[in-house]
């Protein structure tokens, strides 16, 4: 298949205006490396961003920082590690989990939405992508947003462009806000609770005021080898304070130990990239998203129909599902329970031939469904960018 | 008077008799507003120099009603100029003639208060106050607080995606908002996110949060809450030269602190705000810094010692660290009474440009030569954590050809904010007031396309039309 690689935004408008001349059907992406995520599709050509990488602004002292949309995360990442700062949605790194190599765009983090426990602090990719360029399905190039952090100006297009899957436009630029790495990060780890009192103990945290960064549990099928995790970030004489409320709020739940370092960053990183499932390079896996207080009676509607294993991040509004690669990869089962809890289901990883016949996506109402059609129209009128990645028709 | 408003539609204005009758089918007689005395308590809002007699005024009291009232108004080609509590600075709520007001005021009950999953779902008239009450007797709060939010609407801080000063730490208002019921022109009744963090396709809500009232009407709003902090203090920094206090900001965040809120005022603010509110502003200053920082009392002690550290090579001139409560409430009252205290001493109009925080010193030079070139006085509040201006351009009514200068001298600052790599508004919205600089932001590719996504909710350009997109060039599709 033809690769387009567009040095510049120019270039690449000029591409998309012909193939939209000749309804030429374009995968829209960088390097590639998630291109088993989302529905698949029928396309007649690739159009990558990894010829337009580089940091094109970044000022620490205002908190932002800009890249053409193909410089490699670990670039972004480098970059602002050498001044003490970084992205503050914690991006989740999907390699472990689709088995890729390829080194992820910037852009992508951006196009997916992609976050990671930090969320429930500090919010998603969306929230501080405050910036994009791109070109849309006309060929034209648009832009939306800025490099400042408070703007309200016109209609927020930045938003819609984070997690439209590259179904709306080729992302060309984005600019994010950035924040200090803090100076400490501490781990409160409580083992032997099941689901519910986990679920509880950590709401009960987060609806404190000692500023939660994470809130994971991490079940076994022995209630005794359960983990359920607190993360406390900032300037050291906070963090023990902290520590010691959080504590004294929770020491129903029984004692917890204190975990620093090395090894709490990795944990936190395998609750993060969701490699704390087990065989997860094997089995299906489901993303599901709900009301923290609804995830363990979810969790154990799943558990009892299905052979599966899961875990809680988001202090439980983020539920990790893995099921096996079979059938529907228990698609009607996953889907009815999150449909009683409310919330929504995210196939991400499965076999192609299951992607092939399930909803990778949450079905949505007939009226969202005309409004998000009519937006993909408004963006891309000939629909040839990714095809039908998120939904049919769009 | 410079803002032009589109000419009325003389079939819709011909036909009011009908419309009225049509409308009175729909809701309560009290709800339906049509004398000219009533109908004028909603021809303005915030800017008051701007005002249009809508042609009825209904108050809903139900989803179910504005459904009905869309759908009438969608049937008879009749535009609706959506309102909250009609608070904006922009004009984002100023009707025209040929229009009806939608006031949501009347729909403002909690409908559920959940402290496990830290949500609060409420009707969309509520105040932006009214939902942090709802919740404070458990120490929870609604984050984003503008300075409006005693009688604000959560519906129109949605329109507008509010800010305030605290959103340095916690954003603004599309970063805490979960879920709309969103009624669309036609009727349809649509529910956008729910009660978790994430929602499935398209960021309806980031669309719809700040799109000004033209995408639909939200009648209910799921919002985060969240725990209030132990305990919060400012500490005062004074300084004598502009350079030093910007560059103050830069190095207390360069040092990784991310106060809760940090505002700068200028000279001219700072003796505005101290004659009205005797907050103890030093009063031979050129730029003052408020600097607010959350956490237990020994958390805000080592936070404050920090601060005052980093400031010292800046030479401040008055470092006052808040002692107490009292001291913290009198520091913030000069703050927040800004506008008011301005009020009493001129009549003023107060923009609300963002710029990258390194162009400060540069860009208030520029607004003071850019005043002073008129021959009026500008009074700076600012957001100084996120660049977030607002200069406050004074003037007097009663001399002829001083407004229409004061409007001059504030679009000249507006321009020059996106000159150096900001933007036209911050946080109150684009209304009818920045509605002809939009090509000065935005080139006609950027405007079409966001025209175009409009038009996808609303083809014929009926809900609050006269606002944020150029009267020339509209994309119907």
């Amino acid at each position: 298949m033809k690769v387009y690689t567009p040095r510049d935004e120019s270039e690449a408008a000029t591409i998309v205006a012909q193939a939209a001349a000749g309804g030429l059907r374009l995968a829209i992406g960088g390097a590639n490396s998630k291109a088993a995520l989302g529905r698949r599709m029928e396309v007649d050509s690739r159009l990558s961003s990894t010829q337009m990488s580089g940091v094109t602004l970044y000022e620490p002292a205002e908190l932002v920082i800009a890249a053409k949309s193909g410089t490699p995360v670990s670039e972004v990442v480098r970059v602002l590690t050498e001044r003490g700062q970084e992205l503050p949605f914690e991006p989740m790194d999907y390699r472990p989990l689709l088995g890729t190599r390829m080194e992820p765009t910037i852009g992508a983090l951006a196009a997916m939405n992609i976050s990671g426990p930090r969320r429930i602090m500090a919010g998603a990719a969306r929230d501080s992508l405050i910036g994009i360029r791109a070109v849309n399905g006309r060929g034209q190039v648009v832009k939306s947003g800025g490099r400042v952090m408070k703007n309200v100006t016109g209609l927020d297009l930045v938003k819609l462009l984070a997690g439209s899957w590259g179904t709306l436009g080729f992302l060309t630029e984005v600019t994010f806000k950035v924040l200090p790495r803090t100076e400490r990060m501490a781990t409160l780890i409580w083992r032997g609770l099941d689901d519910v009192r986990a679920i509880a103990a950590l709401s009960r945290a987060l609806g404190s005021p000692f500023d939660i960064t994470g809130a994971a549990h991490l079940p076994t099928p022995d209630v005794k080898g359960s983990r359920t995790l607190i993360r406390l970030e900032g300037f050291s004489v906070s963090v023990d304070y902290r520590l010691g409320e959080v504590r004294r709020l929770l020491k129903g739940a029984g004692s917890a130990e204190i975990l620093e370092g090395r090894g709490a960053e990795s944990l936190w990183q395998s609750v993060r990239d969701a490699t704390v499932l087990q065989d997860h390079a094997e089995r299906a896996v489901w993303r599901v998203s709900t009301a923290p207080s609804k995830a363990p009676a979810l969790a154990a509607e799943v558990a009892r129909a299905l052979d599966a294993q899961w875990f809680y991040d988001w202090g439980g509004g983020l539920l990790w599902i893995a099921t096996r690669p079979e059938g529907d990869a228990g698609a009607a089962v996953v889907r009815a329970a999150t449909r009683s809890a409310g919330g929504h289901a995210t196939l991400l990883r499965a076999p192609d031939a299951i992607r092939d016949t399930v909803d990778v996506f949450e079905p949505q109402s007939e009226a969202i469904m005309t409004l998000q059609r009519g937006i993909k129209a408004s963006f891309d009128p000939a629909g040839i960018f990714n095809p039908g990645r998120m939904y049919a028709g769009v | 008077m410079s803002i032009a408003f589109p000419k009325p539609d003389q079939a819709v204005l011909s036909n009011r008799a009908e419309i009225l009758a049509g409308l009175s089918r729909l809701v309560a007689n009290e709800a339906l507003i049509v004398s000219e005395d009533e109908r004028r308590a909603f021809e303005t809002d915030g800017l008051t120099a701007y005002r249009r007699m809508p042609l009825a005024v209904v108050l809903p009291s139900s989803t179910a009603e504005v459904s009905e009232i869309l759908r009438f108004c969608h049937a008879h080609g009749v535009k609706v100029v959506p309102r909250g509590a009609g608070t904006s600075l922009c004009g984002g709520a100023i009707p025209q003639e040929d229009a009806i007001v939608l006031g949501v005021s009347k729909m403002n009950r909690v409908l559920e208060v959940n402290l496990a999953d830290r949500l609060i779902r409420v009707e969309s008239g509520i105040t932006n106050l009214g939902i942090s009450q709802a919740v404070a007797h458990e120490g929870f709060f609604y984050a984003p607080d503008p300075s409006s939010q005693l009688a604000c609407t959560i519906a129109g801080n949605i329109a507008m995606n509010s800010g305030g000063a605290h959103c340095l730490k916690y954003g603004v208002t599309t970063n805490n908002l979960l879920g709309v019921t969103l009624v669309l022109l036609d009727g349809t009744i649509v529910e956008i996110g729910g009660d978790g963090l994430d929602a499935p396709g398209y960021d309806l809500l980031g669309l719809i949060t700040g799109s000004e009232g033209q995408l639909g009407v939200v009648t209910e709003a799921t919002v985060r809450i969240l725990h209030a902090a132990e305990g919060a203090r400012p500490a005062l920094l004074g300084f004598e030269r502009v350079n030093d206090a910007g560059a103050c900001v830069a190095a207390i965040i360069a040092a990784g602190i991310i106060p809760v809120a940090l505002e700068y005022m200028d000279r001219p603010a700072i003796q505005i705000c101290e004659a009205f509110a005797h907050a103890g502003y030093p009063l031979d200053v050129d730029a003052m810094l408020i600097v607010e920082v959350e956490g237990s009392d020994a958390e805000i002690d080592d936070m404050l010692r920090r601060i005052v550290a980093i400031a010292e090579p800046f030479h401040p001139k008055t470092i006052r660290v808040s002692q107490s409560e009292a001291e913290s409430a009198a520091i913030w009252k000069g703050r927040k009474s800004a506008f008011g205290a301005t009020g009493r001493v001129a009549d003023y109009i107060c923009m609300d440009g963002t710029i990258p925080t390194g162009q400060l010193p540069y860009v208030l030079k520029r607004i003071d030569e850019i005043a002073a070139a008129e021959g009026l006085g500008v009074a700076n509040v600012f957001h100084a954590g996120d660049g977030n201006l607002h200069p406050l351009v004074m003037f007097d009514t009663n001399k002829p050809g001083e407004m229409e200068k004061a409007e001059h001298v504030g679009e000249e600052i507006l321009k020059l904010c996106v000159e150096v790599g900001g933007c036209l508004t911050g946080e109150h919205g684009v209304g009818i007031e920045k509605r002809d600089l939009m090509s000065f932001q935005f080139n006609t590719a950027d405007l079409e396309q966001q025209m175009r996504v409009r038009a996808v909710f609303d083809p014929l350009w009926l809900l609050n039309p006269a606002k944020v997109f150029p009267l020339d060039g509209r994309q119907f599709s």
